[in-house]
């Protein structure tokens, strides 16, 4: 057993965060420095947890979503309706928490479709989840009559910006749902099933699972992570921005998971490996950004950590250092 | 009728069903000028939609084409400005480096076996980055040669004109639908994209088709490129940015199947066409907010998935539930 918790620490995500926490530091000596003011704590170190935080939270959704062998494009557009609906509703004089409970219902909503689409039409998820992550955005301008609406309501801002023992709220948000999750899927059979219809869904059909039903419940749950993450978003802005509030969070949220390992083709999945990648993501774009490098670099570093990402894990590189392919060996769990 | 031809024929219907409507509320939508600009103003679209057929029919896809359109641009307006070079010759070292990037895409993609997905999700982090890196800023190119290219149209009868960026996207959908239909590599990509494990027993190169695949996508897309810079003068790294999802949208519109093995270049210029409808509809309109353009083509392919569900259940050979329990 203990073996085991060593060997999972020595991960290649692990180590892939603390080469890029090397980096960094070296990069920017006081990276590590972390101080109390405010009743709440500073740093580099926690602002990457914070930052990173939106991406982890849709990962942990995205999580689920691939592990059926599926994706889910729409979180982008779904965190641009959240926060557009949330915003719209305390400024018509809303209480907020009628407010975040509505905007939750749309992330909701959201993925219900969603899951309709896959479930009971038989869509592929690429295209099913494409037409809301298009049509979305045009919906949240709707809501927003396309002005950025801004808000002074204390409780959205502290979901944003507020701070919970010393963390940033959205650090505790997204752990909190990491743990709830990760023990509902771990504790129960239910990451099982959900690994069983990734793998074949007619075998897990055949074998009693209802995978219909499953399909649905893991695409609402991506809405409403999606959700939970534009309101975070919008709150630490103090507005909500129907064209630019997560745009492009949905290719970030499913590169935390494919850099935890999970694969695209469904089966074998960890929600809090997805939530390291997110924030190895968010660690390397802090990286670039106190290191003084032009933010420009981002994408480019970024791409090429993906690349590397890929040759490690493809089977050509398996082959090339003689070893058995670790998809194969290591099936679940 | 062919069966295989059904969902091109509802789309060609669908199509002119919603311009007949557009027409009879704004008469003046019926002319050849509408036409032209429709072609014009959607050309770079179009050039990238017809890549995007090939690398959906062969049941992959291709995130970084924006990204690529973006990169060519930017990468020509610094050719041409900064080192002086003739737009030809710079069209030349960018079609041709653009080329290679989607060769590299279509090799790791091949020999590595990583889904389509997120190799071009690289591809498109990387062209999108590399554009920003050369210049963050919008780049002008003030060059005799662009303004008479861009300028350079053809009367059509009726006043409408076809401009040369305009008849060069319909040049690239006429070889597009010619190599896709008549020749030995377009029957290799549908046949990779029917079932990649039997079309290499049958003896398709598949390493090759599959590289070439992506080549080509990424070549229209840096073709696009060139077409957008001369449709702005300017090249930017920002610049077509989402435009991936739109051809995406127009494949899928025009009838191509996204597992890949069916569909057809044709029906992705009709995908174009309305989405090109849309827009302008729009704007006749007056009244209505741009962001309904993305609310209606969001609409148009929830309609058209379903319908192509519908259509597939009723003429598969095989009787195949639509509810499936």
């Amino acid at each position: 057993m203990k073996t085991r918790v060593l060997s999972r620490l020595i991960s290649p995500q692990t180590m892939a965060l603390a080469a890029v926490l090397l980096v960094n530091w070296i990069l920017f000596p006081g990276f590590f420095d972390i101080e109390w003011k405010d009743g709440r704590l500073f740093g580099s170190l926690i602002d990457v947890l914070n930052r990173g935080a939106p991406v982890a939270i849709l990962a942990i959704g995205m999580t689920a979503v691939i592990a059926t062998k599926g994706v889910d494009l729409s979180v982008g557009a779904v965190m641009a309706i959240a926060g557009a609906t949330a915003a719209t509703m305390v400024e018509a004089g809303w209480p907020a928490h009628t407010a975040v409970a509505v905007a939750l219902l749309a992330g909701l909503a959201c993925g219900l479709w969603n899951g309709v689409l896959v479930a009971l039409l038989d869509i592929q998820p690429i295209i099913a989840t494409l037409v809301i992550m298009v049509a979305g955005r045009g919906i949240a301008q709707l809501i927003t009559e396309g002005s950025i609406v801004t808000f002074s309501d204390p409780t959205l801002i502290f979901i944003g910006t507020g701070s919970f023992l010393g963390l940033p709220m959205p650090v505790v948000i997204a752990a909190t749902l990491a743990v709830l999750a990760t023990l509902l899927v771990r504790r129960t059979a239910l990451g099982l099933l959900v690994e069983a219809v990734g793998v074949n869904r007619s075998a897990a059909r055949y074998a009693g699972i209802s995978a219909n039903v499953l399909l649905l419940a893991v695409y609402v749950f991506c809405g409403f992570c999606a959700a939970i993450a534009g309101m975070i978003v919008a709150g630490d802005i103090r507005g909500a921005d129907a064209n630019n509030a997560g745009l492009w969070l949905e290719l970030d949220a499913i590169l935390a998971v494919v850099i935890g390992g999970t694969s695209l083709l469904g089966g074998r999945f960890s929600i809090l490996m997805s939530v390291l990648g997110a924030v190895i993501i968010q660690a390397m774009n802090t990286g670039i950004l106190v290191s003084g490098f032009p933010p420009e670099f981002n994408l480019v570093v970024k791409s090429g950590v993906i690349i590397l990402i890929l040759v490690l894990q493809s089977p050509l590189s398996a082959t090339l250092f003689l070893r058995a392919p670790k998809a194969k060996t290591g099936a679940s769990k | 009728m062919n069966r295989s031809l059904r969902p091109l024929a509802a789309t060609a219907i669908i199509f002119l069903l919603c311009y007949l409507a557009a027409v009879i509320q704004f008469p003046s939508m019926l002319s050849t000028r509408v036409l032209g600009n429709f072609l014009t103003d959607n050309a770079f679209l179009g050039i990238t939609a017809v890549g995007m057929t090939f690398v959906i029919l062969s049941g992959g896809i291709d995130l970084s084409v924006g990204a690529v359109i973006g990169f060519t641009g930017v990468l020509i307006a610094v050719l041409i400005s900064h080192f002086g070079m003739h737009p030809l010759a710079a069209f030349a070292v960018t079609l041709t480096i653009a080329a290679l990037f989607g060769a590299a895409m279509g090799a790791a993609i091949h020999y590595m076996q990583v889904p389509s997905f997120i190799v071009t999700l690289a591809g498109m982090f990387l062209a999108r980055g590399a554009a920003s890196v050369i210049s963050p800023d919008s780049i002008p190119i003030n060059h005799d040669f662009y303004t008479s290219v861009s300028q350079a149209y053809l009367l059509m009868p009726g006043g409408g004109r076809l401009s040369l960026i305009g008849g060069i996207m319909v040049l690239v959908f006429v070889v597009g639908a010619l190599v896709a239909h008549r020749t030995r590599f377009g029957s290799y990509v549908y046949a990779l994209g029917g079932n990649t494990t039997s079309a290499a027993l049958m003896g398709v190169p598949v390493a090759r088709t599959t590289i070439l695949i992506y080549t080509l996508s990424s070549f229209l897309a840096g073709l696009s490129g060139v077409i957008f810079s001369l449709y702005t003068s300017a090249g930017y790294s920002l610049a077509a940015v989402g435009v991936e999802l739109d051809a995406i949208g127009a494949v899928v519109i025009g009838g191509t199947l996204l597992t890949g093995g069916y569909g057809f270049v044709a029906g992705t210029f009709i995908g174009v066409m309305l989405m090109g409808l849309v827009q302008t509809y729009i704007i006749f309109d007056g009244t209505l907010s741009s962001w309904w353009t993305k609310i209606v083509i969001g609409v148009l392919l929830f309609m058209f998935i379903l319908l192509q569900r519908i259509v597939f259940a009723a003429s598969a050979p095989r009787k195949k539930a639509f509810w499936k329990v």
